[in-house]
């Protein structure tokens, strides 16, 4: 309580917020209340070294800002014509001038050198043990275990009902992904950073690492986490609409969990891809659809596929939708060029694709009522 | 006087007159400051409680863009154009502007501007969503089809802009009183003189950005679209190019305004007069130089990082010489505390807090974990509203009794002035918590970990608009029936040839250009022929 008090006293009274810590790594808890003031110290050598060159920087600030604001009230108290002072009326001093000009241009050459080392720091992207791809979509994101064939989307957990108000909010409000990237304890790891349609950037506090995903272009940041344990972060470049809802959650296992899960990733992509082969029935094919749906295509078209007039194309009752089946899927895996309808070739398997697609076809007002197979939309990828 | 103010509306419609024109644009500013405060509250309204409750996100970019606009180019620009219009000639004993038609013509181009921009939020699609920064190919492949109106917006407040600073330029040059040299303009001239180059200079930088955007856009080119071959970083190098200058643009005249305020209420000349000069100049040259400090995280080659950092950093040291400045201005004067000093006071410590935010930015390991967080919300609202907009309240308070003939109500003024202060900490000061705690900007919602202070920032905003309202009423009243003054010197310490002549300013002034009729110590003493009282200029060290 006193802790509390002492924090909020400082913070209020001057920009001295040293007190309280944000959340830790793996405290996923609440860290509000009204002591979440300072930068997280972090987990990383990056995050530590940016942490530490912050308060350097803070601490001169303050302390230049005592002296100067301290002579102004000072100044301020003593030369008021109320207490029938005569003003002066000197208007340069040479000496002094040439004081203020050196003595700051000297500070900031002592903060240079922090600076740049907390800099080096960042860019020692070199021997990194693993490669993580990390691509940013509208609105979550893809990572890649690049050289083991492992990759997947990354979405936010929490639902429009608790966004709007109509359940209550959770814990992990917004900070909750279907499946988290999962990293290795204390291996070097290097992220390969890019966007697939507009800029994001990929921000995990606690590992100071902060890169944005600009499409057309990979750049390289890094972290080695010793300590295990879930880390949060969110997308820090405007996005669009869905900005604040593609949060980031990555688990750091021990090496071996995380092999073990490695190994458990690779099977189940092998059974999946046993399943393109198998014919799927309407039913299946509906409700899984629906799923992708609303995961993928609702935030745009709408879930009652009316989409919104003026951006995005209404689904029930279009003409695409409810044309020959080889029209529809060239227009999931191709994107539409020029618009915001984005290629989900890299992002569904084919069985989502083949889902979604089917259930587009007889959801609504849409009663098509023949059946699209995994294996067709595997067909016309490799037709193309 | 030649004769006065043609009747009604043509007025002001067809007005050449320096004073007629500064007025439109000081109310025009101020219209476009209550238009874009009311989308901050609708922004600090959804972010009051975690959530979505009043607008959708979708919306709710739409006005955080439509609020950055506004405010940069809708009310502080045109209010320190409003000022320079209104001041320069009557500061550098000029009859008018240099080029009376075009100042006519960059006026009334902006409401046409400003139309169209904010009637885009009414269009099909909704207006521009992709904040003010608008980086591509957010604003490009994936706009609303609005964005074409918002260039075309864009083009004109470019050619407004333009115009208006090619005026001042050719005022300053050409129209200045014999025995008005350089370095004995007043200091809000030369920061205008300076600001004017800058704004020459970069504005069509900015149109060339949003030019490749519309080709981008409607004719296939590619000069942002990686998948043609483009680069979107290339879009935030050249709006960068514009707007780090941008920024400076909007507080060097700021800078000029508090210091023609503080040494009249301390009643002693300004200190420093020349390195007050030449440290604005440093700057200026300086902010063509730094931009790549607003892409820290983009991934820039090492060397390019250090470089900006550097750069960035030195900006502080002519920053620094500012403050000191105008602090030892005040040493040893003789200080009274009316509503402009308190105002160019606060200036004084919240712009310098904001330049220590600034320092802590440019240092790109840190930046890391700050940019495009609440960290450096904070930091610019500190430097643009207790920088830009402070000064240009106590702008206000400062000359309107010299342009309207009429004083304000000091208490009234200073009760703005302690709500507008407080409210503006209460609402600014949590964000950087926020940021440090890692909050992005430009989010419609928000974590559970951030609530508390949210909460405390949004009544802050909602106190601050309050406090804008009472500036209205206090400048409406003062003009309907504020108590007459007839001094030409309406402030007793107050300096320059703005003081020389009757108060309230008649609508012609310095028809004839006013004349030094001493000059000794490095003080001249001016009077307009026939005319008492004389007034001294004692800033202006022997250089001129
Ligand atoms: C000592 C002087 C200053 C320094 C060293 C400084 C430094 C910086 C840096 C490094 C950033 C980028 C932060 C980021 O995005 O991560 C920034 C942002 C910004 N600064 Fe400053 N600054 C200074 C003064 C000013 C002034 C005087 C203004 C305007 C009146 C200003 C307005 C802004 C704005 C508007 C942004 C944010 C732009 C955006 O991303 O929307 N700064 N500043
Ligand atoms: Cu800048």
């Amino acid at each position: 309580m006193l802790k509390r008090a002492l924090a909020l006293f400082l913070s209020c009274s001057s920009f001295v917020a040293p007190v309280s810590l944000g959340a830790d790594g793996d405290d996923l808890g609440m860290g509000g209340g009204l002591t979440n003031l300072n930068m997280p110290r972090g987990v990383t050598e990056v995050s530590q070294v940016a942490y530490d060159v912050h308060m350097l920087m803070m601490w001169i600030c303050t302390a230049i800002g005592v002296v100067v604001f301290g002579f102004m009230f000072y100044v301020m108290y003593a030369h008021r014509k109320s207490r029938g002072v005569e003003a002066a009326n000197f208007h340069e001093h040479l000496g002094i001038e040439i004081v203020w000009t050196v003595v700051p241009a000297l500070i900031l050459i002592f903060m240079a050198i922090p600076a740049t080392s907390a800099l080096l720091k960042v860019y020692d992207t070199e021997n990194a043990d693993i490669d993580i791809k990390v691509t940013g979509y509208q609105w979550k994101w893809q990572y890649e275990h690049l050289g083991e064939g492992i990759k997947y989307m990354s979405e936010m957990r929490t639902s429009i009902d608790e966004i709007e108000g109509r359940e209550p909010k959770g814990e992990h409000y917004l900070r909750e992904v279907n499946q988290p990237l999962v990293l290795p304890a204390n291996k070097k790891v290097r992220f390969l950073i890019t966007g697939n349609d507009v800029i994001h950037s990929w921000w995990v506090p606690d590992f100071g690492v902060k890169r944005d995903a600009v499409p057309g272009l990979f750049t390289a940041a890094w972290a080695r986490v010793k300590e295990p344990g879930l880390y949060v972060g969110e997308c820090t470049e405007l996005c669009g609409k869905g900005h604040p809802f593609m949060p980031i959650v990555v688990e750091v296992k021990e090496e071996e969990d995380y092999y073990l899960w490695l190994a458990g990733k690779k099977e189940e992509a092998a059974v999946y891809a046993s399943t393109i082969g198998k014919q799927w029935s309407h039913e299946e094919l509906m409700s899984k659809g629906e799923d992708v749906y609303k995961i993928s295509c609702a935030g745009c078209h709408q879930a009652d596929g009316n989409g919104i007039s003026g951006i995005f194309p209404a689904l029930n009752g279009s003409s695409i939708v409810q044309g020959p089946a080889d029209g529809h899927i060239a227009v999931l895996i191709n994107g539409i060029a020029g618009s915001s309808m984005q290629s989900f070739a890299d992002q569904l398997s084919e069985v989502d694709i083949a889902a979604v697609i089917h259930y587009k076809r007889n959801a609504w007002d849409n009663n098509v009522g023949d059946i699209v197979q995994p294996v067709d939309v595997l067909n016309f990828k490799t037709a193309q | 006087m030649a004769h006065g103010p043609a009747e009604g509306i043509t007025r002001w419609l067809y007005t050449t007159n320096h004073k007629d024109i500064g007025t439109l644009y000081l109310w025009f500013s101020f219209a476009m400051f209550l238009t874009g405060g009311f989308f901050a509250m609708v922004i600090r309204a959804e972010l009051f409680q975690p959530g979505v409750q009043l607008v959708q996100p979708e919306f709710f970019i739409q006005m955080t863009t439509m609020h950055g606009l506004v405010m940069v180019f809708g009310a502080i620009m045109p209010a320190f154009v409003g000022l320079a219009n209104w001041m320069i000639p009557m500061m550098i004993g000029a009859p008018d502007m240099a080029l009376p038609r075009m100042n006519n013509l960059s006026f009334w181009i902006l409401p046409f501007a400003f139309a169209i921009l904010i009637s885009t939020l009414f269009m099909e699609g909704g207006g521009p969503n992709f904040g003010w920064t608008f980086y591509a190919p957010l604003s490009t492949t994936y706009a609303p089809d609005s964005v074409n109106y918002f260039i075309f917006a864009v083009h004109i407040m470019g050619a407004s802009s333009i115009m208006g600073s090619i005026n001042i330029i050719a005022t300053v040059m050409n129209m200045r009183a014999p025995g008005m040299t350089y370095m004995k303009m007043p200091l809000f001239v030369w920061t205008w003189l300076i600001t004017a180059f800058l704004l020459v200079a970069v504005m069509p930088v900015l149109a060339g950005a949003v030019t490749m955007m519309l080709m981008d856009i409607n004719f296939g080119t590619s000069f942002f679209n990686a998948a043609g071959g483009g680069d979107p970083v290339l879009f935030q190098h050249v709006f960068w190019f514009f707007g780090h200058p941008e920024v400076y643009i909007i507080i060097l005249p700021a800078f000029g305004v508090v210091s023609q305020i503080i040494p009249t209420f301390s009643r002693k000349p300004l200190f420093g007069y020349s390195s007050m000069v030449y440290a604005t100049a440093a700057i200026a040259f300086l902010s063509f130089v730094v931009w790549a400090h607003h892409m820290f995280t983009v991934g820039m080659p090492i060397a390019g990082e250090l470089y900006f950092m550097y750069a960035t950093m030195l900006i502080a040291v002519p920053t620094g010489v500012k403050v000191f400045n105008w602090i030892t201005t005040m040493y040893r004067g003789a200080i009274t505390y009316e509503t402009p000093m308190l105002f160019c006071i606060a200036f004084v410590i919240l712009f310098t807090f904001g330049g220590f935010t600034g320092l802590m930015l440019s240092v790109a390991a840190a930046d890391i974990q700050y940019h495009d967080t609440y960290f450096v919300v904070a930091h610019f609202h500190y430097v643009m509203v207790a920088g830009a907009v402070f000064s240009g309240t106590a702008a206000v308070y400062y000359w309107l009794p010299k342009w309207c003939g009429r004083m304000y109500d000091e208490t009234m003024g200073k009760l703005q002035f302690w709500l507008a202060f407080i409210a503006f900490n209460i609402t600014f000061m949590p964000q950087h918590f926020l940021g440090l705690a890692g909050m992005p900007r430009r989010y419609a919602d928000y974590g559970l970990q951030f609530a508390d202070w949210n909460m405390v920032s949004s009544v802050g905003a909602f106190l601050y608009g309050g406090a804008q309202i009472l500036f209205l009423y206090n400048v409406v009243r003062t003009i309907m029936y504020g108590k007459p003054v007839a001094e030409a010197k309406v402030w007793e310490g107050a300096e320059g040839l703005e003081w020389l002549v009757p108060t309230p300013a008649p609508y012609h002034t310095f028809t004839k250009p006013p004349v030094v009729i001493s000059s000794a110590a490095g003080e001249d003493e001016w009077t307009i022929s026939g005319a008492t009282p004389h007034v001294a200029f004692k800033a202006a060290p022997g250089a001129g």
